[in-house]
This record gives structure tokens, sequence and C-alpha cells, in this order.
């Protein structure tokens, strides 16, 4: 059995389609990301699954229970946490916790084991009203609070969201903690490098999906060699690469700008051009296109959809 | 020849009660610089922006913005920067051109002036269509863009941009940092955050705060050479990681 398993869910607002037609399967035991933008439709498609708002075309199941008709039943192995911070700000860090054990039945000293290595971090501050944490121990708390009933299922919409590097990689690493205790993790978020974290991610943009795959098969799905130019000037460099021919589709990558040369072009080629333009002495390496490359790539495809 | 200093900041401290959150900063930045400023939530960075901003005094240290002193007439600060940040930046209910309008209005452009240069960069962001679109219906993408260009719009003399491009796609947010080095060519100092780190390479110099201090600040590329790391991504963590508490 499927943990999740969505067929052609469709949402629409008025006159806006937030999720068009989305269809994707999530197994036991995985984790599994949605990796786009805001306005992609990821809010939307994460609050059909948390059994808080009902699709407008579609169906989708979890472990077997629909989304509609099980939601009672459904909602005590969901764990849910949403984009924005939702905690009682006024109840304490300990109260926050205790107060969402007790609406599902359960103690906190019941399942601690599996909150520990999370809550153990904020547990010194469990006297704290949970309006006057910092970000990164909301993060925690909230987080807590979604495992308390031993969910089957987290649901983490952008848990990431506006925190900082070093969080963020703490944060994955408690997810890679908590899967292996077998609990299936579907989560969202728009920085394009966590999606390496995952065991599958769906790439999705204006409500649709562009791709579903380990991101290693969507890293080899751009399917040509990329090649990483730099130069101390890289403004310069940037204008110049998108004057000449041979090079197409340049895009600025932190250091370096990622191009693809056009068949029967080598490196050589392109630095001769770029000696021409007064640009030398750039470098220019092989490198493996990310998950943002691909990204820009399926972006470059529905010229008909892009905002500009 | 010596480059200008459009900011200047000698032993800044700003403490809150007995949490000190500046712990004597001291940096410059210059003429048409892109400044990235990083660090980890609650490294001081916020506190830093509001103080070079104006909206706040520091306890002790010497800043200057702009060639004015932000203990003695933070003021004037004001009117001399543009601000842009994720959270609030237009008023959704009004239109486009509302919104500039409004925005050259507060810093004191003349109507004739405001009109010609509305419609000069509505034009060169090729914005024209979207005029009179209310902000509410505008692709998220697009309202960046014109943030930004809203934040300049009275020819500051540095812009600051907390965090522009969280959650924007990967194409808008390319054509969001080309309109931050047309922005610095043309003489305007950009001081920025992120947290993307790709976008911290983008920068001409960057500094890195942790608990209240500065410690890093130099080019991307010699921080990566002498941190020994391929990019600042793994920089940050390395420089942040080991000294942070267990929060």
């Amino acid at each position: 059995m499927k943990a999740v398993e969505a067929n052609s869910i469709t949402q629409r607002f008025g006159k806006i389609t937030a999720v068009d037609d989305i269809t994707f399967a999530v197994s036991e035991g995985e984790l599994f990301g949605f990796i786009g933008p805001d306005g992609a439709g990821k809010t939307t498609l994460f609050r059909i699954a948390a059994t808080l708002i009902i699709p407008s075309g579609g169906r989708m199941t979890l472990f077997g229970l629909n989304v509609v008709s099980d939601y009672r039943e459904l909602r005590n192995h969901i764990g849910y946490m949403p984009g924005r911070f939702s905690l009682y700000q006024d109840l304490t860090v300990e109260e926050n916790l205790q107060f969402y054990a007790t609406i599902f039945g359960t103690t906190i000293r019941e399942n601690y084991h599996l909150i520990e290595p999370i809550y153990k971090q904020i547990e010194p501050f469990r006297e704290r009203r949970a309006g006057n944490l910092s970000g990164g121990m909301k993060q925690k708390l909230a987080l807590s609070c979604a495992l308390i009933h031993k969910p089957r299922i987290l649901i983490l919409d952008e848990p990431t969201t506006g925190v900082d590097a070093v969080s963020r990689t703490e944060f994955w690493e408690m997810l890679e903690g908590l899967k292996k205790e077998g609990i299936t993790i579907v989560v969202s978020t728009p920085y394009m490098d966590e999606a390496l974290r995952c065991d599958r991610i769906a790439l999705i943009q204006q409500g649709r999906l562009m791709g579903i795959d380990t991101p290693e098969a969507i890293r080899t799905s751009y399917g040509r060699k990329m090649w990483a130019v730099s130069h101390p000037d890289r403004y310069r460099l940037l204008l110049a690469l998108r004057e000449i021919q041979i090079v197409s589709n340049p895009e600025p990558f932190g250091e370096a700008v990622h191009i693809t040369l056009h068949e029967g072009t080598a490196p050589e080629d392109l630095n001769r051009k770029l000696e021409n333009t007064g640009i030398h002495g750039a470098t220019i390496k092989e490198t493996l296109p990310g998950i943002e490359d691909v990204f820009l790539e399926l972006m470059r495809r529905k010229p008909e959809e892009k905002s500009l | 020849m010596e480059r200008e200093k459009v900011i200047e900041v000698r032993d800044l401290v700003k403490k809150f009660g007995a949490f000190t959150a500046n712990d004597h900063l001291s940096f410059d930045v210059y003429r048409g610089e892109i400044f990235g400023f990083l660090g980890a939530n609650g490294a001081g960075k916020t506190t830093a922006i509001r103080i070079l901003c104006g909206l706040s005094r520091p306890t002790s240290g010497r800043v200057m913005v702009a060639g004015i002193d932000a203990s003695r007439r933070p003021e004037e600060i004001k009117k001399r920067i543009g601000y842009m940040s994720q959270r609030f930046s237009l008023y959704e209910d009004l239109t486009v051109r509302e919104n500039i309008e409004l925005y050259g209005g507060i810093y004191g452009m003349r109507m004739k002036e405001l009109i010609h240069r509305r419609e000069a960069m509505l034009q060169r962001l090729s914005f024209t269509s979207y005029g009179d679109t209310l902000i509410r219906s505008l692709p998220l993408g697009l309202r960046q863009k014109l943030s930004f260009a809203t934040a300049v719009f009275h020819d500051p003399e540095i812009v600051f941009l907390d965090e522009p491009t969280s959650g924007v796609d990967p194409v808008t947010r390319r054509q969001f940092w080309e309109m931050i080095y047309e922005t610095a060519s043309q003489g305007i100092t950009v001081f920025v955050t992120t947290h993307y780190m790709d976008e911290a390479e983008y920068c001409d110099r960057i500094t890195i705060m942790n608990e209240g201090k500065i410690v890093a600040l130099d080019t991307p590329s010699v921080l990566r050479q002498q941190y020994g790391t391929a990019t600042v991504e793994e920089l940050f963590v390395k420089i942040t990681r080991p000294q942070r508490t267990m929060v």
C-alpha cells in the first residue's frame, strides 16, 4: 500500500487554478520532496493531503484512506506542520506539546522517544512562551508537536524557509533520523539544493508537476555536458556569453556561469571567442548539472507560462 | 585612488538590557559596491540593519551612513537610502502606478518629474501593460522586481535589501540579481542579506556575522581560499557551526 496516492488532483480558487491535475504516489517510509517557488501550489496540495481543504477535482488517499471521506480516521495518522508558525503563542513550550498530546489522546511520555532528539534541544526553555522563541526553536517545537501522536506520515510545508543555512542542515538531519523510525515524510522547499536530501522529488511550478524522480535521475535527465565558466568580472562575462553563438542558456550559478555548448564545439573555441570580446583568462570547467539547472531548463521549455 | 566610503562603522555596540546584539562591529562599504551581509538567524543582522537605516540608535560606537551620523541625525539617513524587505514591499490594493506615485511622493519628488520617471521606469522594466494592475493580482516574481525598482526610484545612495529573493523562482531570482548589478553599476550601493548561499557569491564582498560579531569579511573568493572551502555555503557552515550553541 502506498503512503500517498494522488490522482488528477485539481484545486481552483475562483478563476485561479492553484493545483492543476497533479498525479503522484509516495511509498511508505519515503522522504519525498516538492521543490518549487512561492505560488507553485505546494501549500494548497499539502492542505488537501492534510484533510484541511477538499479538492475541486481528483482523488487522494493516504494509506488507503480517502482524504475527503475518511478524514476523521486519517487525522490520527497525519502530523502536519504548516508553513506559518501556528502554535499557541501564549502557551509555554511544554503546554503546547501537552495540548497536542491530549487532543490526540496520548501523553508526552508515551511517545517521548520519538521527539527526544528534537525536543531535548528546546527542553531547557520549556517554560518559555512559544511566542518568545527564536525562529529555529519555534521550528523545533512545531516539529515536536506534529510528532507527538506518533503519526505515520509527516506533512511539512516549507519548514526551512527563511531559516539560515546551518539550521537548515540541522533540520534535514532530524528528518533523516525520523525516516529511520519508519515515518513517511512529505516536505516542500523553495531551496533547490535541499532536494538532494530527498529519496525522490517532484518539481512543481504554477500548479503543475514538471517532473518526478530521484534527485540523481533528475540531474542526469539534463542530458548534455554542462560547463562552468568563471572570471573575476562576472557581470561582463555573463553579458559576453549571451552574445556568443555557440553558447546556450548561460545562467549565473554562484561564482560561475553555467552553460552548454553547441554540438561540435569545445571549450577552446569558447575561450577564443571570449578573448575576442576582451575577456582574458576565463576558466572553463566541466560540471554536473544540479537540480536548479534542470528546473531552469524545464521552465524554459514552457515559455508561454513564464512570468515575463 | 581612494574609494569613497558610503558606510563607515566603528565599534558599533547595541545592547538590549543585558543582551549584546551587536558586539563592536567595524566595517566600511564603498560606493557602488554589492555588499552581502550574512549570518545565522539571531546573529544580529537585523539589529545592525535597523541602525544603518536610522530606525534604531547605537548604544555606542560611530556609524556614518551617506555622510550622516546615525546617532545624531537618523531621520536624515532615511531620505538618502532605499529599503526593501521580503515581507512588506508594496500596497496590495493600490495599482503599480499608484504605488510608485506614493513612494515618490513620500520622498518629496515633484509630480511632473515623478510621472516622467515613473513612465520611464515602467518602460525599462517592460511593465507598461501592468501599470494599472493592482499589486494583489501581479505574479509574485513581478512584485519583487517592482518593489526593488520602487526602492531605488528616488535615487538613494544606498539600497538595503533584506532577503529580497526569498521563495522566488530561479528565473526571477536571476533576473533580480541582474537588476542589482545594473543598480550597482550606476553607483548605488547595494547592501543585501540572503539565505541563498549561491547569491552570496554574486556579492563584491561579504561579511558573516555570528553571535553579535563579525567573524569574516572579504571577497567571496578570498574567504573561500582562506578557509579552504569550495563554496560560500561550506564556508558559512564551517564558520558558524562549531561556535553555535544548541538552540
